[in-house]
Order: C-alpha cells, then structure tokens, then sequence
C-alpha cells in the first residue's frame, strides 16, 4: 500500500516493471518513479555532475572586454561582491541556492547511489536520503542561467562579453543535475534498509 | 474519486520513504518518526492554516518595498542612476528587448502576487470547507510549488552585474534595499507554500462528493 503526499488517499501500490512514473489515481500526483538500473543511472549521471560543477566554478564563467580592458569573472565572483558589500544574507542566499545546494545533491547522490550500486549499505543513507529530497527546491541553477541571459542583454551595449568555458559546464549542470534527480528510484535505497533488519 | 483519506483510517504515510504507519488513535499526532527511516511523519503538517497566513501576510509587507525602493545604484562619472524593478523593465522596453522586459515583468512582479494570491484563495477554500474541484485545487496548489522559485531571477541579474561592472571599472554598481526586501519575498513565499498541507482540500472534499454519488 502506498498513501499520496497531496491527497493523503490510501491505495495499492502499482507494480511498475518498466520505466515511468506512479501516478496517485485521485489527484495526479506523482507517487513515485520506476527507473530501471535507477542507481547506475544516478551514479554516472552525478559523477559527471560532479566534474561539470568543477569546471563551472574554476574557469572563467564570463571575460568582459571594454575597450583595451579586459577582465575575467568567476561563479564565486558575485558572491564576494555582495558580501564586500555588506549583504551577507543576500550573498548566503545566492551562494546557497547555486553553489552549496547542486554541490550537496551530487555528493549526497554519489554517497546513496554508489554503495548501492556495489550492493553495500552507504553510512546515514536515512538522513541522506531526507536531505537530497528537501534540497530539490532550494537548487535553482536554471533560473540563475536566466539571469544571465538578462545580464547579458543589459550589458552588450557597454562592452563585449565572450561567454567562457564555465557557463557552458552550468549549462550543462542544469540538464544533467536534472536527470540524475529524475533517475532515482528510492524503493531500491528502501529494500536494501528493509533487507538489513 | 471520493474514497477517504488515510487519515480517517489512522493511517500515515512517510514523505521521504513512502512507508504506511499506523497512528495511535490517542496520541496527538506530534513528534512521531517513521519507523523504517527516521523521518519526522506530518498526519497533517502542525498549523498549517495559520502559519501559511501568517507567512503569506509577511511576504506582503516585504513585497512593497522589494518593489518601490531602488534595486541598484550605479554611480558613473560622477552621475548616480538608481533603477527600481518596474524602472528596469521600462529600460528594457524602450531600449527593445521587450521579452526581457516580459520575463523580469512576469518573475518579479506577477509571479509573486500571483503566488500569494493562489495561496489566499486556498487558504479561504480550506477555511469554508469547500468541496470545490478539489482536484484543480491540487493542481493549483504545486502551481505555487512551481513557480515562486523563478522570482529569484532579478536577485542573479543584479550579482552578475556586480560582479561584471565593478571588475570592468567602468562604473560603480550596489546592489539597492529592495534586493535584500525581494530575497526575502521569494524565501517568504517559498516558506509558505512548503506550509500549506494539501491534504486539507481533501478531507472536506472527499465525503460530501461520496453522499452525493449515492443519490
Ligand atoms: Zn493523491
């Protein structure tokens, strides 16, 4: 049995072999995703995650050119700059939506899905698990993908701005951060705790 | 459609591990943890109704600055120009780019109202006790889920300028107070919609719907 988080009906549980989502029968929410070779999936995915996000934040992210000036920015950039400015909260809440929360949810991944995937128990799976799920919201990389596309747009008029190596890494972050979430499949992480007791 | 819910069978059912728990039928629902991860259980979320008013309300006060106070400053030979929300989308308008006029317009000033406002009406649904298409209800609800996040935008917008114009020199950029009064508008609302339980539309929707199928 199994009982929907929006409506709180009590149902069976579908039996799904294949690849797709559960959906509650009353009001349509999502009860839970069936991904074949889900902790494979979510491994690789965040493994490359990982190595996407060390580009993103040790290259330039944008190199701006005024006249015969030229200087290079990276994703930490803006951060420093607000807290040099006296705004900390803002500067924590900026550092926290698109640094720490993506960070955290692809090494929480990788700390679930990997032992999982050798057939091992990975050490604090429970609070892990509960973590990666209530970071979901606070991760929001794509919409700061979209405050750079108006920065851009504000700033082509006063100089020139060559995109660097890092925000083509964030680009990417975005897609396959979002893949890695949709591939986990949590009955895998809950029959390996129920099959310990 | 009209079965009821695990509630009224004592029953529960665990947000990070989807496991079905058995409530005492004394006990107040308060502190309990699932038994197979440890997770807190919410029966219903504590105060739903009152804490999501009372977050929805804080969100207004905050909105209006956020709105009315300068975003940046930005000081450039010697000339200061200080540029609110409404202030930037009429610069982006006039200058053409009106779609990035549209999106700052729809992120920063529609979709938080929208939010709050969606948030009020099922909040006042939930206090009538109305059976009202519960099931559009829902869907209205993760629409509040969905989009308070996208008000971030003019937030990153005013980093990055920092970021790229105080590096290039050519000009003095500061963030303003209304950027501080807008973060707090989108942590707010966020805050809100997380303590807003949706299982509240159903369970004043669920039985009258069942006597009315069996007339
Ligand atoms: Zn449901």
């Amino acid at each position: 049995m199994i009982i929907c988080h929006d409506c709180d009906l009590l149902q069976t549980k579908p039996d799904l072999q294949h690849q797709g989502k559960a959906l509650c029968h009353r009001c349509g929410a999502v009860l839970f995703r069936s991904v074949p070779d889900s902790a494979q999936r979510v491994v690789a995915l965040s493994l490359a995650g990982l190595i996407l996000f060390a580009v993103a934040n040790i290259y330039p992210f944008l190199a701006f050119d005024v006249g015969s000036q030229s200087t290079q920015t990276t994703l930490f950039t803006g951060v420093r700059e607000l807290y040099a400015q006296g705004l900390w909260a803002l500067a924590g809440l900026v550092f926290f939506t698109c640094i720490a929360a993506p960070l955290i949810q692809l090494v929480l991944m990788m700390h679930i899905f990997l032992p999982v995937m050798l057939g091992r128990t990975s050490y604090a799976v429970k609070p892990a698990f509960r973590l990666l799920l209530q970071l979901r919201e606070w991760n929001m990389i794509e919409v700061f993908m979209i405050g750079i596309l108006v920065a851009l747009v504000k700033l082509t008029k006063m100089a020139i701005i060559i995109p660097g190596v890092a925000m083509w890494s964030f680009m990417a972050l975005i897609f396959i951060l979002t893949g890695a979430m949709t591939s986990i499949d949590g009955r895998i992480v809950w029959d390996r705790v129920d099959s310990e007791k | 459609m009209s079965e009821a819910t695990a509630l009224a069978s004592s029953l529960t059912g665990c947000h990070t591990c989807n496991q079905v728990v058995r409530l005492d039928k004394d006990h107040h629902h308060q502190g309990l943890l699932c038994p197979r991860c440890g997770s807190p259980l919410h029966p219903r979320k504590h105060h739903s109704i009152l804490l999501t008013w009372i977050l929805v309300s804080l969100a207004f006060v905050f909105y209006i600055p956020a709105n009315l106070l300068p975003m940046t400053r930005v000081v450039s030979l010697g000339q200061v120009q200080e540029d609110t929300i409404m202030s930037g989308v009429i610069y982006f308008i006039q200058s053409g780019s009106w779609y990035i006029a549209l999106v700052i317009f729809i992120a920063s000033v529609f979709v938080p109202v929208l939010k709050l406002l969606l948030l009020m009406f099922l909040l006042i649904s939930v206090q009538r006790k109305s059976c009202w298409r519960p099931r559009d209800r829902t869907r209205l609800y993760r629409i509040t889920e969905l989009v308070g996040r996208w008000s971030m935008v003019d937030i990153y917008v005013v980093t990055i300028l920092i970021a790229l114009v105080n590096l290039g020199a050519l000009a003095d950029i500061d963030a303003g107070p209304a950027a501080v009064n807008f973060a707090a508008v989108v942590v707010i609302t966020m805050l809100a919609a997380k303590s807003f339980d949706p299982r509240l539309i159903w369970d004043n929707a669920a039985l009258p719907e069942d006597s009315a199928m069996k007339t």
